[in-house]
């Protein structure tokens, strides 16, 4: 059975190395928050990170995987306290909901790159997660909201830091 | 429509014969209605029986209201809450939601069944969640009173506390429903008679309270039909055949199939409810697996009636009707347009077709199905619980009484999951293996087999007078009659010529609130698209295609009278007869919508023009008034560019001034998306379109500036999750006449067309 590092966890999945990681973080592991939408890649609902790199677990093979750090949307923290989830609540972003642990899975992985990204440079990085509900300009905020308190924190922690 | 069904047509409410109870169980306080229609069925049931029926109050003060709507994203549990919390005085951090079963006691006040849609919720249960509220503040005043020895008249309820300010002398409501005290009974007069807050009063309708879902909803944890894990439970993938609908099959090979590891059966479905045709279940131990069998099953379908069929058939047909003189029924008739016309100054006569489109929620159809006993549980997030248990029933054979429907968060609805396809495959799986069965639709799947909006076509001829005065306007709307299929006559309407029921799901919109003296609606329905592609209620239904025909025509007739379409409006708006009231909310939303937009205002950009509608969706009895001016850039190569989208509203009164700005943005988005970017054909029977890479819903890339503006005049609560759906086509078409003086009539608008009308 192929063992899987999700959420700082080992865990081994009754899964074939050829079948999607999709279907065993939600099955196997029963971590439903990771979603499937289109299983071909188009609409981002099933975005985990692999290594730090947002993936589409829907196109990603059990065995591809194997040694490699998967983090999901239970693991992103410790409480549903990052950044981003404060934002997405602080701007009331969700409606039907579905989409939108892909949304903050793929937002995730481009503020842990770029701290300030332009509005050019969410919109790109997100046009690949479809929001059926549509919630794109909340979305658009959220992010917005979140690089900012993430700067600021960052800011303020290495004024802290000793000299 | 099978006989399980009819079974269910939704009883009326009959408040004679119900009670309010108020009274202290082991669990705390319970309040509700008893005696409502169909409560004696669910005793008989071996189900539960709760006395409790819209909230209950725990000895922990937490006040948990049970929403027997369907959530799909328009946070109606939340809002249920905050008219229950207004009049009860409770904290908004003490409020929690359940998910209401299918238990008739949970149905609708007004609709009698459980149904969510139309964007009725809330103007309709306003009223009894205040009831509710307000009952449950008198019960637990009386019971302080008597707990402190004080008159209860000299009580204040606010924040879940209540206090005695003469001896300062407080019990919270944790406090009273320990005590027991809370004993109150109210009779239907009692509850009728109960004084209501004045808006003046309101602390909580009205505030941007945070909505009770969100954070499940950011943070993996809010539980939606696709994540039911039962014990032992296997999973399902379907395959359904290449026509749409009324393919059979003749014989199902699962020889490959029984070589993929934990597969368990291919289930053909015997499916006498009449949804679904020629589709099979493949069950095995996991989704994966499933899937892999699924795609091993070797297939020989009857490919049925209508395998030749196309987009183009259909419409062949549509038209083909509409040319007869005696198809279909008058939803409006109105003096004598067609003896107007002889005598008419000019007449303008156009035809407006709207696609084939898919609802697409981003959460697949599915549905867990599981028998215990002699009762049938199914798990499935659902607008519709009192037909669908229905369907549920009739796929297993059994009695609608023992079906338990477990409502779940849906992952999008749109009209979708009025819709119970999904059940029979669970159902009838989990009973061919004697476990639990989860099954979930590829989005091939949901995609192909989508009851989709369905393809119309639209004729509308008007004639102007002498002096350029609308005088005469007939319309006739050629389409599958989505509400006829459910085979409930209550959903029906008379024809105003006595030629039996029609489907006003079909012409809503068209008895506008313009003065037109002659004015005919003619409902036709396309019989071959209605079998070929068996339709659905998609959010905002008739007043989509409706208000496209109508709002584009009047542009035509305001461009080719010389006048200003919006002042063309204004005029058409007067107020007269029945349109008094109607029509002057609707020119005042149209008026806050030019001014917010600057329409008229400054010359535009060569190449760049806006354009106006306004609508009253969704039907003139529950209409949200709702205006939309829409500045488009168009390219010499017919490239449309939509710059901005300013809509005004009209809601009577606002409970959620943040929830609704975030439905009407999403609905004016999805007025945008269906114009431009949603297309389905159909071609030998079949849906073509199967993912995201083909049926291409609006990206964030694709989204204008959208400015809202949100009319509160103190008038009843009505809904927002429509209206501004199908106000957003008509504007961008005019916008694209003025910018370019290309006339589009068909949705979605295409560059090819836009050019192709340009050089006309």
């Amino acid at each position: 059975m192929p063992t899987l590092t999700i959420n700082g966890r080992s865990m081994s999945v009754d899964a074939a190395n050829d079948s999607p990681l999709l279907w065993a973080i939600r099955e196997q592991l029963q971590m439903t928050g990771t979603k499937f939408g289109c299983g071909a890649g188009l609409c981002g609902a099933c975005t985990v990170h692999v290594n730090g790199e947002a993936v589409r677990s829907c196109q990603t093979m059990v065995g591809d995987v194997a040694g490699k750090k998967i983090t999901t949307i239970e693991g992103l923290s410790a409480k549903g306290d990052h950044p981003l989830q404060k934002a997405w609540v602080a701007e009331q972003v969700p409606q039907c909901g579905y989409c939108q642990s892909g949304q903050i899975m793929q937002a995730a992985s481009l503020l842990s790159k770029n701290p300030n990204p332009s509005k050019e440079e969410v919109v790109a990085h997100m046009d690949g997660n479809l929001c059926r509900c549509m919630t794109y300009s909340r979305i658009q905020k959220a992010i917005m909201r979140a690089a900012s308190e993430m700067r600021t924190a960052s800011a303020t922690s290495s004024e802290r830091r000793p000299t | 429509m099978n006989e399980h069904v009819k079974n269910v047509t939704p009883e009326t409410t009959d408040l004679s014969r119900r009670s309010f109870l108020v009274g202290s169980a082991a669990t705390g306080l319970v309040l509700g209605y008893a005696g409502v229609p169909g409560i004696g069925e669910a005793l008989a049931a071996p189900s539960n029986f709760e006395p409790s029926v819209w909230y209950a109050i725990a000895p922990d003060g937490l006040v948990t209201v049970t929403c027997g709507k369907a959530d799909m994203g328009q946070h109606i549990a939340s809002t249920m809450a905050q008219i229950v919390a207004e009049e009860l005085g409770a904290k908004w951090s003490d409020m929690r939601v359940n998910l209401a079963s299918n238990d008739p006691k949970f149905n609708d006040p007004v609709l009698g069944a459980q149904i969510t849609g139309g964007s009725w919720s809330t103007m309709m249960n306003f009223d009894a969640m205040s009831r509710a509220g307000a009952a449950g503040r008198m019960a637990l005043t009386e019971g302080a009173a008597a707990a402190m020895g004080v008159p209860a008249s000299e009580l204040t309820v606010r924040d879940s506390m209540i206090v005695h300010p003469k001896s300062k002398k407080q019990m919270s409501f944790a406090d009273v429903v320990k005590s027991g005290k809370a004993t109150k009974t109210f009779t239907p007069d009692e509850l009728k008679a109960i004084k209501l807050k004045t808006p003046d009063q309101y602390t909580m309708i009205g505030v941007s309270v945070p909505q009770l879902d969100i954070p499940s909803k950011t943070n993996g944890t809010a539980k939606y039909g696709i994540d039911v894990m039962l014990p032992g439970m296997a999973y399902g993938a379907v395959v359904t055949p290449p026509v749409r609908f009324g393919a059979t099959v003749k014989s199902v090979d699962d020889s490959a199939a029984k070589k993929v590891p934990g597969f368990i059966k291919a289930v053909a479905l015997d499916d006498k409810t009449g949804t679904t045709s020629g589709w099979v279940v493949a069950v095995a131990s996991t989704y994966a697996n499933a899937k892999k069998a699924a795609q091993a099953l070797k297939i020989a379908y009857d490919g049925g009636p209508n395998a030749k069929l196309s987009s183009q058939s259909l419409l062949d047909e549509a038209m083909r009707l509409q040319k007869l003189e005696d198809s279909g029924q008058f939803f409006v008739k109105d003096g004598d347009p067609n003896a107007a016309f002889g005598t008419a100054a000019k007449v303008v006569e156009a035809e407006y077709t709207t696609s084939i489109n898919i609802h697409a929620p981003l959460e697949p159809m599915n549905a867990t199905a599981e028998f215990k006993g002699d009762i049938l549980h199914v798990y499935s997030g659902n607008q519709f619980a009192t037909r669908s248990g229905a369907i549920a029933a009739g796929a297993a054979g059994i009695d609608p009484k023992f079906v338990v429907m477990h409502q779940m968060w849906l992952g999008g609805g749109f009209g979708r999951r009025l819709d119970a396809d999904m059940m029979i495959p669970a159902v009838q799986a989990a009973k061919a293996i004697g476990k639990p069965v989860k099954v979930i639709y590829t989005r091939e799947n949901d995609m192909t087999m989508d009851f989709s909006r369905p393809l119309t076509y639209q004729k509308v001829k008007a004639g102007v007078d002498g002096d350029g005065k609308l005088v005469a306007l007939s319309h006739d709307v050629v389409s599958a009659w989505p509400t006829a299929r459910w085979g409930i006559p209550d959903f029906l309407t008379p024809s105003v010529d006595k030629k039996g029921p029609l489907d006003s799901f079909t012409v809503n919109g068209a008895d506008f609130f313009y003065t037109v003296p002659n004015h005919y609606v003619r409902a036709i329905k396309n019989e071959l698209a209605h079998n070929a592609t068996p339709s659905g209620q998609l959010r905002s239904v008739a007043p989509g295609w409706t208000f496209w025909a109508v709002e584009s025509m009047i542009d035509e007739i305001a461009a080719a009278t010389g006048k200003d379409p919006a002042q063309f409006r204004i005029s058409l708006l007067d107020g007269a007869g029945k349109n008094d009231g109607g029509a002057q909310r609707l020119r005042n939303t149209l008026l806050a919508a030019m001014g917010l937009s600057g329409y008229g205002t400054k010359p535009l950009p060569k190449g760049e023009g806006m354009g106006v509608a306004c609508v009253s969706s969704q039907e003139r009895a529950t209409a949200s008034w709702t205006a939309c001016v829409a500045h488009v850039a168009v390219a010499p190569s017919g490239e449309v560019t939509v710059k901005k989208l300013t809509v005004a509203t009209d809601v009577g009164t606002q409970v959620h001034p943040d929830n609704i700005r975030a439905q009407v943005e999403g609905a004016a988005l999805w007025g945008l998306s269906l114009a431009m970017y949603e297309k389905a054909t159909l071609k030998d029977g079949g849906i073509e379109q199967t993912n995201f890479d083909s049926y291409t819903p609006l990206r964030m890339s694709q989204m204008p500036e959208v400015a809202i503006a949100v009319i509160a005049n103190g008038e009843k609560a009505t809904g927002v999750g429509e209206p501004a759906v199908t106000v957003v086509a008509p504007a961008i078409g005019n916008a694209i006449f003025k910018a370019s003086g290309a006339r589009v009539r068909a949705l979605p608008i295409t560059a090819e067309a836009v050019k192709a009308s340009m050089k006309a």
